[in-house]
């Protein structure tokens, strides 16, 4: 069956099944750039805002999401024009294997949106649902707060 | 200095990765694809009396079953190594006996991955149970064997005896140890154990396959030994390796996990068969119980040594669980010796001994130290032992007694990889400078003087803090086995295309490879278009593991740039009119040494080579073979606080003060010490794998398991001590393993520290920790 739903600021007609999971739902239609560490929402790899909010993708059923915006780490910026916080990461180097990069950013830039000045415990929390086994955490920490102290100088919001 | 290396240039794929741009294995899907499930053996120990796939297979959509009654009986090693493998072929891809909870009983393809799930419902097997063989410590002794008469075999010559479940032994002796030990002054024994663990990269495991126009096979894998899956998968499925390409994607982490070919025979035999492209990725679930984890270790040593501190005498016996089957189990275990043993080079009578066994348990396989980490618990805490024996100062001990620059050990020669070793003096070393490094940067005077139990800090409080430290090494590469190389040419803009076998699993060799290339042609990073890891496209590389890609992957793209260069410069030159051994490259041009304004650029360079006259392609290729291993080496401080009411142990600071020789990218090197080092503390303190009695794993999960999370984490220094590698591309060595190892004995030395008791049994939970703290 179909559904209509707004991904990254535009409607679309997504194929479902209805059971499947959003997770499910989106990487089926193509937006792979959802990963998909365990199913089972403890890593945060398929984390996309639902109507602003931070979501697991894999916990939620996609026939629940109707009428809702949805987001993924395209609607956050692009290859072509990266958001701020994509490029901190890089600068960072916060990206090793890049699997948990989306969910990662998505959490922080929900942080960022919330609390722009947060404490690195802040930034802490904020990705504590978000799994990361290779950069031990210290440079995505840093990619987030450099983020929020660039948006800080620069006065402007996301 | 340098232009391009030793800088903090930013990942090639980082935009493209952090914008979700990139593609890992499950993100290629293909028409007509089946969807593959595997059916594990939910006993340790069985043999499969009946099979029978009939209902699943008149299930609508059901295309293909796999079992041991279609599949040919051959043996193998899921480990990816080289040719022929050190690793026992004990492995049926389907095989009629269960060893482990979690291993293949069958496979189904399907037209969705909901039909595969609900046929591995229908599918009826009647299993025999066995007594499994749950304790590897019985292994040896026990009546139950784990490979008995099943054919099982050594691929090289090296002791194997599965009729004693000893799946790897190794033995090795410099001097005499028993006299020396038997004549020392002072002795010491202790035994530590290390447990499971899984490596928890991020992304699954996963593997799609597909017939190409032409009717070759395309795997796509999650794997770190590409051209190691071709070879494997084409002997077990008898596709002709000129029929299989293997291509890695960018990867999702490794650590060692993906040195395994497990899925792509697979789908490699369901598409081959189907002739429709297949696709399996396996859940967490699966990942944790079914693929390859930590080998479960004890270790127990031996230390003759005198009152001023000189070992005199000392032993390392380890025995190590090595699962189910013995991926990986014999240079593990050889590792355990020849990774830990040489760093107090000056012992003159030393000895290794050790065995691998056989028991129902999910399989050890490759893991981030390789053996070091397991060898380093006990190793870490028996020097400091000694130290604390005679109050002696530990960093001035380990100053005193490591091994320095031009100086060997014999260890280096007598253990090898299943064979004897390489002979190796060191040629690099900061490891004396990280010692005080580390000691200044963690204020280990101080807060040694302040927490050590005999002062008076810590009595009476429920929140006690204590500090230690251990020193590490490890090596780079495998000497005389490992090979890499890389292939260059040039494009008319003045690029370059650097295809080469070494495998990115997201520790970012693509663009320190790339920095490489860079600094010898003295062009930008951005210069190179940067294809790794296709084995139709790029050139043969042993893969990524061993701590080899920076160091030998390294070497054969120097030498394959420095070709590209003496090219660019006889062109060059020509053009110029002027004699090659007038000329240099400078930023992307070719100029005369004394008159700089003389030059003619890249771009034109390649464009007179392909156009104008005595046109042909500037392109060259490079092999590297690796002659030694040059250890990188380390000193780790960990500053811990033990609350004695709950047994929580937690690290306040880490400290690591690295030698990797030349950094090629110092914020990527810094970024593996932090992966590293966070990994550890999360394995010492939090992650294991609890077995049911029936030896199945009950902590299947990532929320039951329990990585660190950013929460987690303490407050870690990082400081890279640069030394200069000869060997080495621009002075580089490795620093991905080493940094695993420290985390064990520095923190189990600060428990020392702040209580005055001992911890041989990892992990610390507290559990465990208020068992130490309450025992008299």
């Amino acid at each position: 069956m179909k559904q209509k739903v707004n991904i990254n600021g535009k409607c679309r007609e997504l194929e479902i099944n209805a059971g499947q999971t959003l997770l499910e739902a989106l990487r089926a239609n193509n937006y792979t750039e959802v990963k998909c560490g365990c199913n089972e929402g403890e890593c945060g790899a398929c984390l996309v805002l639902l109507d602003g909010k931070p979501v697991n993708s894999c916990q939620v059923l996609v026939m629940s999401v109707r009428r809702k915006k949805i987001t993924t780490i395209k609607g956050i910026g692009s290859l072509y024009s990266p958001n701020v916080l994509q490029k901190a990461f890089v600068e960072a180097g916060a990206d090793q294997c890049g699997f948990c990069s989306p969910g990662m950013i998505i959490a922080s830039y929900a942080l960022l949106k919330k609390n722009p000045t947060p404490s690195e415990e802040e930034i802490a929390e904020a990705i504590d649902g978000n799994l990361c086994r290779c950069t031990g955490y210290v440079k995505i920490i840093e990619a987030v707060r450099n983020t929020a102290d660039k948006l800080k100088t620069n006065n402007k919001p996301e | 200095m340098y232009k391009h290396v030793n800088k903090s240039v930013s990942k090639i794929d980082g935009l493209a990765l952090v914008s979700g741009n990139e593609r890992y294995t499950d993100d290629f899907s293909f028409d007509n694809m089946l969807h593959v499930s595997v059916l594990h053996s939910g006993y340790a120990y069985a043999k499969i009396d009946f099979l029978d796939d009939s209902l699943a297979c008149k299930m609508d959509g059901v295309v293909d079953v796999l079992s041991y009654k279609n599949v040919e009986q051959a043996l193998y090693t899921t480990a990816g190594q080289g040719f022929p493998e050190p690793s026992p072929y004990d492995t049926c891809l389907f095989g009629n006996v269960m060893r482990f909870v979690g291993d293949n009983v069958c496979a189904v393809a399907a037209d969705s991955k909901e039909i595969a799930d609900a046929a591995l419902k229908k599918i009826k097997v009647r299993f025999k149970e066995l007594k499994p063989l749950l304790d590897f410590t019985e292994s040896d002794k026990s009546k139950i064997k784990v490979h008995k008469n099943d054919g099982s075999f050594a691929k090289i010559p090296v002791f194997f005896d599965p009729d004693r479940n000893i799946a790897a032994k190794v033995e090795a002796e410099v001097g005499n140890f028993e006299e020396a030990y038997n004549n020392s002054e002072f002795k010491l024994e202790h035994e530590f154990y290390t447990h499971y663990a899984s490596h928890c990269a991020l992304e699954p495991h996963g593997a799609v396959s597909y017939l190409d126009t032409r009717g070759r096979l395309v795997i796509i894998s999650t794997t770190q030994v590409p051209f190691h899956v071709r070879r494997i998968t084409s002997h077990l499925t008898g596709i002709p390796i000129s029929k299989i390409r293997v291509i890695k994607p960018r990867i999702g982490g490794g650590f060692g996990g993906k040195q395994e070919v497990l899925l792509e025979p697979i789908v490699a035999l369901f598409t081959w068969r189907t002739k429709r492209p297949a696709k399996l990725v396996y859940s967490r679930k699966e990942v944790f119980k079914s693929t390859r984890t930590r080998h479960e270790y004890k270790t127990t040593f031996r230390v003759g040594y005198k009152s001023d501190g000189e070992i005199k005498a000392f032993h390392l016996d380890a025995l190590e669980n090595a699962g189910a089957y013995g991926s990986h189990a014999l240079t593990v275990l050889s590792n355990a010796g020849a990774k830990t043993m040489p760093l107090l080079n000056k012992i003159e009578n030393q000895k290794f001994t050790g065995k691998g066994v056989y028991t129902n348990l999910p399989v050890g396989g490759a893991y981030r130290g390789y053996g070091a980490t397991e060898a380093c618990f006990g190793y870490g805490q028996m020097i400091d032992i000694v130290c604390n024996n005679l109050n002696l100062d530990i960093i001035e001990y380990y100053k005193k007694w490591c091994i320095k620059a031009g100086e060997t050990s014999p260890i280096f020669a007598a253990l090898g990889e299943g064979k004897e070793g390489v002979p190796m003096t060191i040629g690099s070393t900061s490891l004396v400078e990280c010692l005080d490094k580390g000691a200044e940067l963690s204020d280990w005077y101080n807060k040694y003087k302040l927490y050590n139990s005999s002062s008076s800090y810590n009595s009476g409080k429920r929140f006690k803090r204590g500090i230690g430290m251990a020193a590490l090494m490890q090596g780079s590469s495998i000497p005389e086995i490992d090979m890499a190389s890389a292939y260059i040419k040039m494009n008319d803009d003045g690029s370059f295309n650097l295809n080469m076998g070494a495998t990115d699993l997201g520790t970012g060799s693509d663009t320190i490879l790339a920095q490489i290339a860079a600094e010898v042609i003295d062009t930008p990073v951005t210069n190179f278009i940067v294809t790794s890891s296709d084995t139709d496209y790029t050139p043969f590389d042993t893969g990524a593991y061993a701590s080899s890609t920076t160091y030998l992957s390294g070497q054969a793209v120097k030498k394959c740039a420095e070709d590209i260069k003496k090219q660019l410069l006889s062109v060059g030159a020509q053009m110029l009119a002027t004699d090659i051994n007038a000329v240099e490259v400078y930023d992307s041009s070719v100029r005369v040494i004394k008159d700089i304004n003389n030059n003619v650029s890249f771009q034109d360079i390649c464009r007179n080579s392909m156009y104008t006259v005595n046109q042909f392609q500037i392109q060259a290729n490079a092999s590297a073979i690796s002659h030694k291993s040059p250890p990188p080496f380390a000193a780790h401080f960990a500053e811990i606080e033990i609350d004695t009411f709950t047994g929580i142990i937690r690290v306040l600071n880490y400290t690591a003060a690295v030698d990797c020789g030349t950094a090629i990218n110092p914020k990527l090197a810094e970024g593996q010490v932090e992966g590293a080092i966070v990994n550890a503390i999360s394995y010492s303190l939090n992650e294991n794998y609890y077995f049911s009695e029936h030896g199945r794993l009950l902590n299947d999960t990532y929320g039951k398991y329990g990585i660190y999370t950013a929460c987690d984490i303490p407050n870690i220094n990082v400081e890279l001590v640069e030394s200069f590698e000869e060997t080495g591309p621009f002075g580089a060595k490795s620093i991905s393993e080493i940094n695993m190892n420290g985390a064990l004995p520095a923190i189990a030395n600060a428990f020392f520290c702040a209580t005055g008791k001992r911890i041989f049994k990892s992990p610390f939970t507290p559990e465990s920790v208020l068992n130490i703290l309450t025992k008299a």
